[in-house]
């Protein structure tokens, strides 16, 4: 079953890149928790193992070819959901939000599950149904009943930031199908409508930390805290930064957050505008290349996986970015390869096998 | 496999993702502008925020709401305090800090560094509070060092101040911070890390109109952490005045008068059932909790076997002992077999099968009717008047009466008493009632408990005629400007029609037992103002046969095994204003103990009112 062309086609760029970011993340972790002695084992270390783990699973789904997948998407999809609920009746509740479960002793996060899950049930689905002029609304409906669903059980939890994800994801893999103009137009709309209508299903903290994105002086102290303290590391790196380890604001614990959701604001000021370009730059290539392997993707399906996953790198990279330089609210969305945390390098690197999967198999039939 | 060609070979694809890749390079393009605009344009801006001045924005605390009585005497104050607390990001050195600390104010380095140690846990923004309520001259040597003690943030706190020290604590309640774990709840989104929230009673029920809202100041502060600026952003809002229905007078009469004894006097307008004085001792010091009560003070208060932490006067559950007997009256009454002339003759005990049932006067009191038996309370004659009118019928006037429920008392833990029936006994145990337990009722033991607020309200509905009123505590709300913003609404629980006669004769008949000889509460009549009234002793174990109860007369019997000693009352007879039901847990006799201080609050009452007519009279 091993074929030998699998390690000449593998794309060692792609991983070369990925490497590049994951080892300029740890070093900033290393950085930004430098000051906390206390810790039985440094952040860094364990970010360490956890890319350790992360490039095993990109080898592990290398291996076996991404088309057994479209079969399995139905079971994987079901299974999701199934867990979804599961969380909303059984599940741990931890900082007022249940997302966890326990599942054969290991804690794992249903939603975090669905971003990849979500992209191989909808890549089955698109690659199946075709339609040269695009889809009309009428054909949308299901592929949106596929989304919708899951989306609604996350933001149930409530995890709005990973729903919208979730949602963008979808929406992005929808629009490369193709979407008749009208229907486009429709969505739009309705979206605008949504987006007035859901504010009032939003909880009191969801409100709150849209109301301080607006006018983050409105609360200093509380919800407007973080991204004043945020704009305040990014704009006094400068267009040199002040040096590894440098940096006042993250050093003196101002900023909050920093190992895990504002690791980039650390990297800012310590590394400034040129650093800051390099790792834009590392990220952009990360999306194209993903692109430009789904172009030359075998087939349809492999094409939407690989679209699927390089729009949630995207929407991840653009939402977390946005966040901390103060452009978008502060949903709590990490930075892939970038944030301390097992579970976002888990479902990045997932996503990154599948892609290099797709781009291994091009020539094979 | 899929037959469908390869995405490359199909047309308009490849324009899709040139597209999309320029959108995608546009997007990061639009993050390095905004980079642009943060890191080169605004450099010297963030520069100067982090570097030289850092920006601190420090909440202003708002003074919580006075606490005044129904006569304007003020019970709860604030006054401020000093706390030295350390900001973390601008300490450098911890232990040269601490020990220029301990040397200027003479205290222990250890201690500093506890206090460290204990408030790691709080969010990083927050400063460790190290020394609390330091008082003036320790601030001002602070204050005069604070080159030597950079990081170090003197802060005033408004703590509460209570001028009448413990008096009438459990009706005010506490303060504490709000934990970590409150401020993830919805309810209290708008609090910050650290603020102080009533955790009980009235501190607590009236927590949104006593908080105020907090001002803000932005502070400038340069590296040292010395300050360079300070602007009032938004100017604190002080919370609202309440106004208590209670009498602070009568309040400390009260408290004076039950003394060292653990108990509750509780004193309502009869009228519209505002509380006049709420007493439950021991009690606490609200002083002790207003800075933050030790561990150590904690479990004392936790561990004393007189529950000072437990409002008796509220929770307390009571066998109301003879003070029942007015609801038995009535019961009796409502049947045809029984009339307030209707005689049975006491030989000091009944026999119901083999069960003897005794009367408190061993030699019995002859031929006695409803008169006699309220006025000498008579055991016999309301063992036979229960079980003519039957546990149901008593359960169902006791609770016409406002007993065996809540009272709906403002606010929360409020106990409901017992009062047993049928139906309750077969629900509860499964069997069925017994006559020797209706004896047992009767006289308000056996399974009938009341609390002391119950039964203050049972007496008021005798005075009036027949209303319970729901006890109110806060008179009205007053605002900043002096604008009432909540007053309050009498309200009628239940509001029965007793016939006429049975009515009066309860009345007379506990007129009797104050002032006329040979009544139970003789000794406690005063000359001013007759009031009505009935005691009671109820028994905390089963009685005893007579040759314990010799061997066991008076102090020889340990505390806890003491009857409690109870007396509930109005005045003035003719035409009640005020109701006054008194507890004295293990106190002994209802006629020796509890009466008189039931006297003493009527004294106050009526003096007072003199008073008042003589120099406000438009207050009333």
């Amino acid at each position: 079953m091993f074929d030998r062309r699998l390690i000449t086609h593998f794309n060692w760029t792609y991983l070369l890149l990925i490497l590049m970011i994951s080892g300029i993340g740890i070093t900033n972790l290393y950085s930004a928790t430098s000051s906390w002695t206390n810790a039985v084992q440094p952040i860094y270390l364990k970010q360490f193992y956890w890319l350790g783990i992360g490039l095993l699973i990109v080898v592990l789904i290398s291996v076996f070819d991404y088309r057994h997948l479209k079969y399995l998407s139905l079971p994987m999809y079901g299974g999701n959901l199934l867990l979804l609920i599961l969380v909303l009746v059984v599940g741990r509740t931890s900082m007022g939000a249940t997302r966890w479960i326990s599942l054969a002793g290991i804690n794992v996060q249903p939603s975090e599950i669905m971003k990849i899950v979500i992209i191989v049930a909808l890549a089955s689905y698109f690659s199946e149904k075709e339609h040269l002029r695009g889809f009309s609304l009428r054909e949308l409906i299901v592929p949106a009943l596929m989304l919708g669903v899951p989306a609604l059980l996350i933001m149930k939890q409530p995890d709005l930031g990973t729903a919208l994800l979730v949602l963008c994801i979808g929406g992005t893999m929808a629009l490369f199908a193709g979407v008749r103009r009208s229907a486009v137009a429709f969505l739009a709309l309705s979206g605008f409508a949504a987006a007035f209508g859901g504010w009032f299903l939003l909880h009191d903290y969801q409100k709150q930390r849209i109301l301080t994105f607006l006018n983050p002086e409105r609360d200093p102290l509380g919800a407007g805290y973080h991204i004043i303290q945020s704009k305040i590391a990014v704009g006094s790196g400068g267009f040199s930064g002040l040096g590894f380890m440098k940096g006042t604001q993250s050093q003196l614990s101002f900023l909050p957050e920093r190992h895990t959701d504002f690791a980039f604001s650390v990297f800012a000021e310590e590394w400034g505008m040129t650093g800051c370009l390099l790792l834009l730059v590392l990220y952009c290539l990360v999306v194209v290349w993903g692109l430009h392997i789904a172009l030359r993707a075998n087939d349809r399906f492999g094409m939407y996986l690989a679209i699927g996953v390089s729009s949630m790198l995207f929407w991840h990279i653009v939402v977390n970015l946005g966040m901390v330089i103060g452009l978008l609210p502060v949903v709590g969305v990490p930075l892939p390869l970038f944030s301390y945390g097992g579970t976002s390098m888990v479902t990045t690197m997932t996503g990154v096998g599948v892609l290099m999967n797709v781009g291994m198999r091009r020539f094979m039939f | 496999m899929s037959l469908n060609p390869s995405p490359e070979e199909t047309p308009g694809l490849r324009r899709r993702f040139i597209i999309s890749s320029l959108i995608v390079a546009g997007i990061f393009f639009v993050l390095a502008l905004r980079l642009w605009y943060l890191q080169i344009l605004g450099v010297d801006h963030y520069r100067e925020l982090s570097e030289r001045n850092r920006i601190r924005y420090l909440a202003i605390e708002a003074p919580r709401g006075t606490i005044f009585d129904r006569h304007g005497t003020l019970l709860v104050d604030n006054r401020p305090a000093f706390t030295v607390s350390a900001l973390r990001q601008e300490v450098d050195d911890r232990e040269q800090l601490f020990q220029n600390l301990g040397q200027l104010l003479e205290i222990e380095v250890g201690q500093l560094e506890e206090r460290w140690q204990a408030g790691r846990g709080l969010p990083g923004y927050r400063a460790i509070p190290l020394l609390e309520d330091i008082g003036r001259q320790a601030m001002e040597k602070v204050q005069e060092h604070s080159i030597d003690l950079p990081g170090l943030l003197v802060e005033v706190k408004s703590f509460r101040s209570y001028p009448h020290g413990e008096m009438a604590a459990h009706l005010f309640g506490y303060l504490g911070e709000v934990s970590e774990d409150d401020l993830r709840q919805t309810e209290f989104s708008s609090y910050r890390s650290g603020e102080m929230v009533g955790k009980t009673a009235l501190e607590r029920m009236f927590e949104e109109k006593l908080r105020g809202s907090a001002g803000q100041k932005r502070i400038e502060v340069n590296v040292r952490g010395r300050e360079l600026r300070q602007v009032t952003t938004r100017n604190p809002l002080p919370g609202q005045r309440l106004y208590l229905t209670i009498d602070a007078n009568l309040q400390r009469v009260a408290e004076e008068a039950l003394g060292e004894n653990a108990g509750a006097v509780v004193a309502l307008d009869v009228n519209n059932g505002e509380v006049l004085a709420f007493v439950s001792l021991p009690t606490f010091d609200p002083a002790l909790f207003a800075r933050g009560v030790s561990s150590d003070e904690w479990q004392e208060l936790i561990d004393n076997p007189q529950h000072p932490m437990t409002n008796k006067a509220l929770r307390g559950q009571y066998p109301p002992g003879s003070t029942f007997k007015m609801a038995v009256a009535l019961a009796a009454l409502e049947t045809d077999a029984v009339k307030a002339s209707t005689k049975f003759y006491c030989d000091g005990r009944i026999h119901l099968g083999s069960r003897e049932f005794r009367c408190w006067k061993k030699n019995g009191h002859g031929a006695v009717d409803l008169h006699k038996a309220i006025k000498e309370s008579c055991d016999v004659w309301f063992y036979r008047a229960g079980l003519e009118a039957g546990i149901d019928r008593i359960a169902s006037v006791a609770r016409r009466l406002g007993l065996g429920e809540p009272t709906g008392f403002p606010f929360g833990g409020e106990r409901s008493g017992l009062i047993p029936n049928r139906e309750w006994k077969k629900k509860r145990f499964g069997t069925s009632w017994y006559d020797g337990e209706t004896v047992n009722s009767s006289i308000g033991q056996g399974f009938v408990l009341t609390t002391p607020l119950q039964l203050a309200s049972m007496t008021a509905a005798l005075a009036n005629g027949g209303t319970v009123w729901r006890p109110q505590i806060v008179q009205k709300v007053v605002n900043l400007e002096g604008d009432t913003d909540w007053v309050l609404k009498p309200e009628k629980l239940t509001e029965t029609a007793w016939p006429k006669e049975s009515l009066q004769a309860v009345q007379k008949a506990m007129e009797s037992v104050v002032n006329d000889v040979g009544g139970t509460a003789w000794r406690s009549r005063l000359e001013e103002v007759r009031f009505a009234g009935k005691t009671g002793t109820a028994q905390v174990v089963r009685r005893k046969s007579d040759e314990e109860e010799k061997a066991q007369e008076g102090d020889d019997i340990s505390y806890q095994y003491r009857d409690h000693a109870l007396f509930v009352s109005y005045a003035p007879a003719k035409n009640p204003q005020i109701a006054v039901a008194v507890v004295v847990e293990h106190g002994g006799h209802g006629s020796s103990v509890a009466a008189p201080i039931a006297r003493a609050v009527y004294e106050a009452y009526f003096s007072e009112e003199k008073n008042e007519d003589v120099w406000s009279p438009a207050q009333q």
